[in-house]
């Protein structure tokens, strides 16, 4: 297993990192309209830093385990542009932008672990 | 998985703003309602939404948790009007009538933003839906 996570080099859990994102979104855009509701986002570089750094290993009782790379970490609060009169921080076009973008990073590491798989089928099938 | 997620999420907008377009046709259907009583007219009814944060009450599904769902159904505080009509069936003693407090402009435009919002969320669950489909296309690479 540990082989075939290496193959795919990081783009494996870009590719959960990157759908988490975008179900951040999804979740903004469905609360465009919800009064008090505070819109928030990943820190992508973050939390891609946070997932290459070393990991570190709880060898004691005393010590606290590091976050999992594909959890909530790096979520944060977005400052809007402009407030709203019902305390709601959705911009919708911003949301809808990024919610775009996201969409497309998302391809682009699928395309990335494509070529990924696609590589280590021809070795496998050594033609 | 995040991904299927979404659809949970933009699920529960859909269904809230439907709702939402649901009330905004009951009120402009209303709108020219009259009544013989102040405490009988009509008062258009206002949506209010709130974020689906943890699994509480009627939603125990965690596939919505982060949507929206519908918290109430309110009245409009605004007056109702009255207008002098001795001539309607219903008019009070001093020939009065009480008409909706709706305001049909107001409602015309809720009605696009609810319409937006609603195309927004099927946007969003098509997306998600084609990035899925691509991922399950990986294992043909």
């Amino acid at each position: 297993m540990n082989v075939l996570d290496n193959a795919l080099g990081v783009h494996a859990q870009a590719l959960g990192m990157r759908s988490q994102r975008m179900e951040l979104l999804a979740r903004n855009i469905a609360n465009a309209d919800t009064p008090n509701f505070k819109a928030r986002d990943i820190d992508f570089k973050q939390v891609m830093q946070q997932a290459q750094d070393t990991t570190m290993v709880t060898t004691q009782a005393g010590h606290v385990a590091q976050g999992d790379a594909g959890s909530a970490d790096g979520v944060k609060y977005r400052t809007p542009f402009n407030t709203a009169f019902d305390g709601n921080t959705v911009e919708l076009h911003v949301e809808q932008a990024k919610y775009g973008k996201s969409a497309a990073d998302y391809q682009a590491t699928l395309s990335f672990l494509e070529q990924r798989v696609s590589g280590i089928r021809k070795a496998l099938r050594g033609d | 998985m995040a991904l299927d997620q979404i659809f949970g999420i933009a699920g529960s907008a859909l269904n809230s703003q439907s709702v939402r377009m649901n009330t905004i046709a009951s009120n402009l259907a209303n709108a020219g309602t009259v009544s013989g009583t102040d405490q009988d007219a009509f008062r258009a009814k206002r949506t209010v939404f709130k974020a689906i944060m943890e699994q509480q009450g009627s939603v125990q599904d965690k596939s919505y948790q982060g949507g929206v769902k519908v918290q109430q159904i309110s009245d409009d505080p605004t007056p109702v009007r009255r207008l002098l009509d001795p001539g309607n069936p219903l008019a009070d003693k001093e020939g009065y009538v009480y008409t909706s407090n709706v305001n049909e402009m107001g409602e015309m435009v809720d009605m696009m933003a609810a319409s937006r919002s609603y195309q927004n969320n099927v946007e969003v669950i098509n997306t998600a839906r084609q990035l899925m489909m691509r991922t399950l296309d990986l294992t043909k690479a």
